[in-house]
């Protein structure tokens, strides 16, 4: 109808700039394949035909991680290994056969490699079989001359030299998983199949500086892709060393100490924040996930109920029972509540809103003080102190010495425990109401509390240095020496405040009737000052008082109680402080405290960080041993 | 609906329809077709049931498809125009639902027995949506600036869901397919500029809104060197390979570079490198100039129909066609970004195959009906 219209012209016009348009789109095509195909034909013939450059990476040696004083926890160790590249050899899957002639190499493995395989490009070359034996690798050189991309050589790989002891602190490494690039920031060198990344621990946390950057060859190649000859170099960057905090002796010291149980210990320099040790038990051998795990392995590591794969050292949340007493003290002090000659009855319980709250003794401690309150852990004084400030005051005073939050320790999955406070309450949990009777389970870090080892270890080492805020550092770099005072803020607590936390955990091991008498050391009266704990995993029901608690030893051990201590020593110029945890070892006293003692006794005798070298005492002890 | 009686009289006219086919049109298509299989014959080293023979079966099923639009009243494809455009964009939808649900990237809706790619109907549904829409409107109308507020919604939705999959290739084929027929409907020039300088300023701010895989490519494109073994491999071994074909190329077979696998993805987006290898400038220009045949052919059946929603929807489905050809061949020759783009009728895969066949059954539809006059209400007058 509008065959002639105005419509019509103007879309043959315009269709005929359109066409215009493509017309010199095509034109450009064409253009570029004059360039591409005929101008510079030769060069790309030369690229292309028996001079073909290639192009390889080269991984770069990972740093290591060292103790502080050069002790290796992890290095790299020659390894013999042999590599496939698949669009070189005849028949991908006939070579692996062969290669298993001659090679350990179980069918599951070789699944495996062949499912890697189909995910990588098939001129690079992909590690079939790692550490091999000297003999094992002379028998595959044997056969090389037969099959086409078969590539023996030694690399390095990453070895852990004490296995179980470092664990749980320095991880492990392992191959790049599809969710690691997604998290990860590109880099060329995760196409290489024997590439390893940090997964765990220090190796996981401080991953940008041990990786070092990659370092790339030219190559020329022959029309079968068989290096001829390398055309240029760039060297990668290493990757640099860690020097951490850790003294290794202590930290295997401690590791041993712990024995088979399930445990967790935090050793810190009190000025510094230096961590001493960090030690988790049990470990497992992170050699293991180097060349990937075993599944049998890696299930039998699940299914432990001691939970092996968990550091809990600053992942494991556990209540802090009693060793959170000395800070109710202070917060008590503060806010004027009580004072030095305070005193309280306790009959074994106290009622309070219609409840009966027991005192862990049954009949009583009698009249009590705030130091012998702590010396003897009576749970009524704490009941009473708390009743009057609420739990907000006390959570104020927990913050302050390191509780419920993260310290930005330099490794991976830091918890943040929890400091229960009335806002907290109220926005966390259903039962938004806040009820006084949670209050006097705070107080003797029960109920929500829950706090790590590593944040008892500030704690207690924040009461040591007189109420300066240390934190924690793993890294010897960034630690500073000099009293903490000079390094880090005041916690903004009076110095006779803290000095009544002191006195509370000196009573703790040096009174008459301490509950930590057994963690004297013997040869050395005044070594240490500290406090015991021990965390209910579950409700006791009044049925069970009634009938007698069960002892720890009739339960199963799933519901026995955490042991804990904390301490810090010398009580004279303190220097080294200790949080222990032994899950669900019973009692704070009689399994936990030895332990703890004993790690600190090493800690005092080689006093890695030089801070009481002078003391007359200490010297006569290094003497005798 | 009709019934029986009439479906066998629609069967009937159809047949006798089959003599008005675009006989030298056919012949264009299937040469480009054969190239493809030859080349993909090729990519599997000879291995003809891996590659050519599946890509054959698809054509087959495709060209059916193809031959039966072409033949169908161009009546229906008026009538069919927006359901068409609301069922993809209904699937895009769904798309972008499924998608949030399963998490990441999703293009594909599983319908049970087939996986369908809802952009690939929409590639299509937009032409012919935007062809009835200013089929409908008069000259004076569509130069009322107010008429553009249903086209930018009909081409902006489509466009916005395949962005999010994210379909960066996809997105632009859509858009400007779109875009097209605004511009041959008459829209106002200064649309357009206001329109390229927001399209500036939009991708300016967009590029931040990228993944960083997307990003890097762009980064790629414009440094290939950067990242030798990385995004810009692709583009370093492509240019090698064609390059190193020279004017008549290494031979069918022969090609050293997309047979010793340096080459990635050689049967499908860079396809047209096996090709320029192994028969060298010669061959490539030969495809070139096929496709430009076709492409002319399309122009050509744009003008002589006498409707205007057959016009608008062959010079959409044209340029679209035009630009699957000059973004893959542009691509693999380092001339823009790698887009997933394939090469039409060539590079293997039957999603885009089946899309492209239904645009070409459109064409020759509109061929078929070139003297059919519709109202604009859609009333057929004679024809």
């Amino acid at each position: 109808m509008d065959i002639k219209g105005e419509r019509y012209r103007k879309l043959t016009r315009r269709a005929l700039i359109l066409g215009g348009a493509q017309l010199l789109g095509v034109g450009a095509l064409v253009g570029r394949m004059v360039h591409l195909q005929i101008l510079k034909a030769d060069e790309y013939k030369m690229l292309a035909e028996e001079n073909r450059i290639d192009l390889r990476l080269i991984s770069p040696l990972r740093g290591r991680i060292l103790d502080r004083h050069g002790h290796e926890m992890a290095n790299n160790q020659l390894n013999y290994r042999v590599s496939v590249i698949p669009e070189q050899t005849n028949d991908f899957k006939d070579t692996l056969a062969r290669l298993s002639d001659v090679i350990a190499m179980p069918p599951e493995k070789v699944e495996a490699v062949i499912r890697q395989a189909a995910r990588s490009r098939r001129f690079l070359p992909l590690t079939v079989s790692d550490n091999l034996s000297w003999e094992e690798f002379a028998r595959v050189n044997s056969i090389v001359p037969e099959l086409p991309g078969v590539q023996p050589d030694a690399g390095r790989s990453r070895f852990y030299p004490y296995p179980a002891e470092f664990a749980l602190l320095v991880g492990y490494v392992g191959q790049v998983t599809d969710e690691d690039l997604k998290k990860l920031p590109n880099d060329p060198l995760y196409m290489l199949p024997d590439f390893r990344i940090g997964k765990r621990g220090l190796e996981a946390y401080h991953e940008k500086r041990l990786r070092g950057v990659a370092g790339l060859r030219r190559v020329e190649v022959n029309a079968l892709g068989r290096e001829v000859r390398e055309l240029s170099r760039e060297d990668g960057v290493a990757g640099k060393d860690l020097v951490t905090t850790i003294d290794a002796d202590i930290q295997r010291f401690a590791m041993q100490r712990m024995g088979e149980e399930s445990a967790a210990a935090v050793v810190m320099n009190i000025h510094s924040g230096e961590v001493l040790a960090m030690a988790s038990a049990p470990g497992y051998d992170p050699n293991d996930f180097n060349f990937g795990i075993k599944t049998s392995t890696w299930k039998a590591l699940l299914k432990d109920p001691r939970k092996p794969l968990l550091n809990k050292a600053v992942q494991g949340q556990f209540p802090p029972g009693s060793t959170f007493k000395p800070v109710v003290v202070m917060a008590a002090l503060e806010a004027g509540a009580i004072d030095a000659n305070t005193k309280v009855f306790c009959p074994g319980h106290m009622n309070f809103g219609g409840r009966k709250f027991h005192c862990w003794k049954k009949g009583g401690h009698g009249t009590v003080d705030m130091i012998s309150a702590v010396e003897q852990s009576c749970d009524v004084f704490f009941y009473e102190i708390a009743r009057r400030i609420g739990v907000d005051t006390i959570a104020d005073m927990a913050n302050r010495f390191g509780l419920g939050h993260r310290h930005g320790i330099e490794i991976d999955h830091e918890a943040a425990g929890l400091v229960p406070t009335r806002a907290w309450k109220a926005t966390r949990r259903r039962d938004r109401k806040w009820h006084d009777g949670e209050t006097l389970s705070v107080s003797i870090g029960q109920g929500y509390m829950l706090s790590t080892p590593l944040q008892l270890a500030v704690m207690t080492s924040r009461i040591a240095n007189g109420g300066y805020a240390v934190t924690p550092t793993l890294v010897k770099d960034k630690a500073k020496s000099g009293p903490a005072a000079v390094n880090f803020p005041s916690v903004g607590v009076a110095s006779e405040i803290v000095k009544a936390g002191q006195h509370g955990m000196i009573a703790v091991v040096e009174g008459g009737r301490g509950t930590a008498r057994i963690a004297r050391i013997r040869e050395w009266p005044r070594g240490l000052a500290g406090k015991t704990g021990t965390s209910q995993v579950r409700v006791i029901t009044a049925a069970q008082r009634a009938g007698g608690v069960p002892k720890n030893e009739s339960r199963p051990w799933e519901e026995r109680d955490h042991a804990l201590f904390i301490a810090y020593g010398p009580i004279e110029n303190p220097a080294y402080a200790i949080a222990l945890i032994v899950e669900h070892g019973g009692g704070g006293s009689a399994v936990a405290a030895p332990i703890a003692r004993d790690i600190m006794r090493e800690v005092l005798l080689k006093d890695p960080c030089g801070l009481t070298g002078g003391q007359p005492v200490l010297a006569e002890l290094k003497k005798d041993a | 609906m009709p019934d029986s009686k009439s479906i066998a009289g629609a069967m009937r006219a159809m047949a006798g329809k089959a003599m008005d086919l675009h006989g030298s049109m056919l012949i264009v298509l299937l040469l480009i077709a054969s190239i493809g299989f030859a080349m993909l014959y090729s990519a599997a080293s000879g291995d003809f049931a891996k590659l050519a023979g599946r890509q054959m079966g698809v054509f087959a099923i495709g060209f059916t498809c193809m031959l039966v639009m072409a033949l169908v009243h161009i009546k229906w494809w008026w009538r069919l125009a927006y359901p068409i455009y609301s069922v993809g964009l209904l699937m895009l939808l769904a798309v972008e639902i499924i998608g949030d649900i399963g998490g990441g990237a999703q293009r594909w809706l599983d319908l049970g027995i087939i996986r369908l790619q809802p952009s690939e109907i929409m590639k299509i549904g937009l032409v012919m949506a935007l062809a009835r829409y200013y089929h409908g409107l008069t000259l004076d109308e569509v130069k009322n600036l107010k008429s553009l507020i249903k086209p930018a919604l009909l081409i902006g939705m489509p466009a916005v869901l395949v962005l999010r999959q994210p379909d960066l290739g996809t997105m632009v084929l859509i858009a400007a397919g779109g875009v097209t027929i605004l511009f041959v409907a008459g829209v106002p020039r200064k649309v357009f500029l206001v329109g390229a300088v927001l399209a500036v300023v939009g991708a300016v701010g967009g590029f931040y809104q990228l993944h960083e895989y997307q990003r890097n490519r762009v980064f790629t494109f414009l440094d290939p060197d950067s990242d030798p073994l990385g995004t810009g491999y692709h583009i370093q071994q492509s240019k090698i390979a064609l390059g190193s074909g020279g004017v008549s190329g290494k031979g069918f077979m022969q090609g050293t570079q997309s047979h010793l696998n340096f080459l990635p993805e050689k049967h499908t987006d860079f396809v047209f490198t096996t090709l320029a290898e192994e028969f060298g400038f010669i061959g490539g220009v030969t495809l070139l100039i096929l496709y430009t045949v076709l492409i002319g052919y399309g122009f050509l059946i744009a003008l002589s129909a006498r409707n205007h929603f057959a016009r608008l929807m062959a010079i959409g489905v044209t340029t679209t066609f035009f630009l699957y050809v000059f973004i893959n061949i542009a691509m693999v020759m380092g001339l823009v970004p790698v887009v997933g783009v394939p090469l039409p009728l060539v590079s293997y895969g039957g999603s885009a195959m089946m899309t492209l066949l239904v645009g070409m059954g459109l064409l020759m539809n509109v061929y078929v009906h070139r003297n059919t006059v519709l109202s604009r209400q859609g009333m057929v007058r004679s024809g």
